[in-house]
């Protein structure tokens, strides 16, 4: 079921749709996007609009199928021949012709469209799939290579070369601290206990990020087969995927797909005819951002409250029920199946001396391409805004780039030419986080921003330690004070004392990760919280602040 | 209205058959409680305090954690404006102004009439087609104060029905693995045992 929603539609949404069977090889395709972004933009409409013309115009050899997110969302909704390479963007239901015409044109193998920057720059592993297969078609992602990686697993891998497989490729966790993911593995497999669970990560919350439901979206199959392997590799039998309820769509096509992976032997007892059982099952949070955190996810899961706890013992050791538990984000799993079919040494080879592989952005703000993108690591952020993303909306100049959500920071111009890695940007007092990227021009405020940071980490503080209930909303107060202009020098030297505080004595990564847009913000743009405390002017116009009253 | 009705119960013991804790089951049940009345009321939580074997205290304490649990009715709908970042940005604000004055209510209540609810949100991972806003989670993008307008119309005059559930329902799809299939609601306590699997594969080699 199509969980879409659409500008105007006063009509019913569901229609079955009956595309024209195409009789012989297929010479040309359109690949009509259906991700979140297109689908609010009438792409449903567009697809079986482009599915009768086609039909009308007797193009008996092309084939017009739905795909998932082709990236470029700024420009939905999207349609693509891949055979020419050619894009047609804002694609508007009553004027297909010039598709059609395409289409009845395309030469397999004949000239190509030169793809467009924002396209050529990337290199896709995780979205590799993403716009070229239809999400909720099994076969689709099987024709695509699917399922090859557990094939080859399951046939002639033990679990422990499967280990070493991913320890070799440097895969990193791409929730956003970067463990070792082969590292973790070993340690969920060598802990004692049994059963073993597998939990896929997919309660994504940053502001900024939604790679996560992008990939659940347009290539669930990819995350089961992740799973299954993993499962594999640890001895696990039973999996769960915890998902935003947020995400309707992204949770019906996962449902679809359990589903039909489990009516063809891709999950369930004896997978692909051999000993191995593997299940998963769809949990849904509730709202709480925080449940993203490891222990607070079990809890959660445990039917608590989605409070974290200490840590040691890790979930790998104690997790699920206090049995040995792997938890990896939806990103991680999407990279196991790549890995193990081009070998772990392949994906060393990609990225740079400590992260290794690609890594998926989600690109907003103020910059002309926004979408989801996927790039080496080590790319330059000047690459990312600039060639990718198309520089700065209105020909602004660019201010900042924040990734990294709630526990990132703001990364000024000085370093655009730095490669984006795990490390580079602790160095930089950011943080790679899940992978958000808003674009900053010089109509934002930094001081703003950190103020919008810390109103999120206050509201999303679970309240379980002190340091973060209290000293979220403290902060928030001050921030507060700051881009009101009633602050004082004092005020701000207090907040850096107190962002100190929460983030040393913070539980989880919220709290220690809270006072980061403060102290990256005040680390490059300390000027800018100068300015409104001592003259008392907001540089960006963008906080109201009263002008100071005049001494009689 | 109030304790789950007969045929929810059946798929409540369904759900807590998948797990080896019945406890673990307490948020889908919260979640199948909302479904059915489109908030939680007390009963229900007493009635998901029997059936996971807890105190209703607990299951009180776990639904308030939740932001999507509602303790008191809302609205048939309920409007979540984004207002982090990105949508902040692309003016979230003057948008849930915009609402506020159409509704005729603040943030965080009800119409009169029942039918609308108007509630901040943070970050629905649509930031690239900011400012966006949910219905009943059931996304809106790049909405415009004109846009909030026609929605507000088309859900008085109701004609988002079909595509837009009542408060309440989440994915429209529910899960069905019977319990004798489930192999989740082994309880961990009584296994001790590798997979038999495992022991197959590392012999083999």
């Amino acid at each position: 079921m199509s969980e879409s929603s659409a500008t105007t539609s006063a009509r019913p949404r569901r229609r079955v749709v009956n595309l024209p069977a195409h009789v012989g090889p297929t010479r040309a395709s359109a690949y009509v996007c259906e991700a979140v972004s297109c689908l609010s933009m009438q792409s449903h409409d567009v697809l079986l609009g482009l599915g009768e013309r086609v039909a009308a115009a007797g193009l008996t050899d092309v084939e017009v199928k739905r795909v998932g997110c082709l990236g470029l969302c700024a420009a939905g909704p999207l349609v693509q021949i891949p055979e020419t390479g050619e894009l047609f963007a804002h694609v508007v239901p009553d004027n297909l012709g010039g598709i059609v015409e395409a289409l009845a044109a395309a030469v397999p193998g004949g000239e190509r469209v030169p793809e467009a920057p924002f396209f050529s720059r990337q290199l896709r592993i995780v979205t590799e799939n993403s716009g070229r297969i239809d999400p909720e078609s099994l076969e689709d992602y099987v024709a695509s290579g699917g399922y090859q990686a557990l094939r080859t697993v399951l046939s002639t891998m033990t679990p422990a070369e499967v280990r070493d497989e991913i320890a070799r490729s440097g895969l990193r966790g791409r929730g956003g601290a970067g463990y070792p993911t082969g590292l973790k593995w070993n340690t969920v497999a060598k802990a004692i206990g049994s059963p073993k669970y597998v939990i896929c990560n997919a309660d994504e919350g940053d502001p900024g990020a939604f790679m996560d439901r992008s990939v659940l979206e347009s290539d669930p199959y990819r995350v089961l087969e992740g799973m299954a392997i993993a499962a594999y590799a640890v001895g696990a039998s039973i999996g769960y995927v915890y998902c935003r309820a947020e995400y309707p769509l992204a949770v019906s096509r996962l449902h679809k797909a359990i589903q039909a992976a489990g009516r063809s032997n891709y999950l369930g007892a004896s997978m692909l005819d051999t000993e191995f059982s593997f299940e998963v099952d769809i949990r849904q949070g509730a709202g709480a951002f925080v449940c993203g955190e490891e222990t607070a996810l079990i809890a959660s899961l445990e039917g608590g409250r989605g409070t974290p706890r200490t840590r040691p013992p890790y979930p790998a050791v104690a997790g699920l029920w206090h049995q040995p538990t792997l938890i990896n984000n939806v990103e991680t799993f999407a990279n196991v199946a790549p890995i193990i079919r081009k070998g772990g040494s392949w994906f060393a080879g990609l990225g740079t001396a400590t992260s290794k592989g690609t890594k998926v952005f989600a690109l907003a703000g103020r910059v002309v391409n926004t979408g989801l993108i996927e790039v080496p690591m080590g790319t330059t952020l000047r690459e990312i805004v600039f060639d990718i993303g198309g520089g700065i909306v209105d020909g602004r100049a660019f201010k900042a780039v924040q990734t990294g959500g709630p526990s990132g920071g703001c990364i000024p111009s000085e370093f655009l030419d730095m490669g984006v890695d795990y490390e580079s940007l602790i160095g930089v007092g950011s943080f790679m986080g899940s992978g958000g990227m808003i674009v900053m021009d010089e109509t934002s405020c930094m001081v703003d921003v950190a103020r919008y940071f810390m109103d999120f980490c206050r509201e999303e503080s679970c309240g379980k330690c002190v340091p973060c209930r209290v000293g979220t909303t403290q902060l928030f107060m001050l921030l507060e004070r700051i881009t009101t202009g009633e602050a004082t020098m004092d005020d701000l030297a207090q907040m850096e004392r107190l962002g100190h505080m929460v983030q040393r004595t913070s539980l989880c990564g919220l709290g220690q990760g809270a006072p980061n847009p403060i102290f990256s913000t005040l680390r490059y743009f300390r000027d800018e919280y100068v300015a409104h405390i001592v003259d008392r002017v907001c540089p960006a116009g963008v906080c109201s602040i009263e002008p100071a009253p005049v001494s009689t | 209205m109030a304790r789950l009705t007969e045929s929810n119960v059946k798929i409540a013991r369904e759900i807590i058959g998948r797990y080896p804790r019945p406890k673990s089951a307490t948020i889908p049940l919260l979640h199948l409680a909302q479904e059915q009345d489109g908030y939680v009321t007390n009963e229900a939580m007493s009635h998901i305090a029997d059936l996971v074997g807890c105190t209703a205290a607990e299951v009180l304490g776990t639904c308030t954690f939740y932001e999507m649990f509602k303790m008191e009715p809302v609205g048939k709908y309920v409007i979540n404006i984004c207002g982090t970042m990105s949508c902040a940005l692309l003016g979230a604000h003057e948008l849930m102004h915009h609402a506020e004055q159409q509704l005729g209510i603040r943030a965080g209540s009800t119409t009169p009439d029942g039918l609308i609810t108007l509630e901040h949100a943070e970050c629905q991972a649509a930031c690239t087609e900011a400012p966006c806003l949910q219905v009943n989670y059931r996304y809106r993008f790049r909405v415009t104060t004109e846009g909030i307008d026609q929605l507000i119309d088309d859900l008085r005059g109701a004609k988002l029905t079909e595509e837009i559930p009542p408060h309440g329902t989440v994915a429209r799809v529910r899960q069905h693995i019977p319990v004798n299939v489930g192999v989740g609601a082994v309880d961990p306590d009584t296994v001790s045992t590798a997979p038999a699997w495992l022991a197959v594969k590392e012999e083999a080699k």
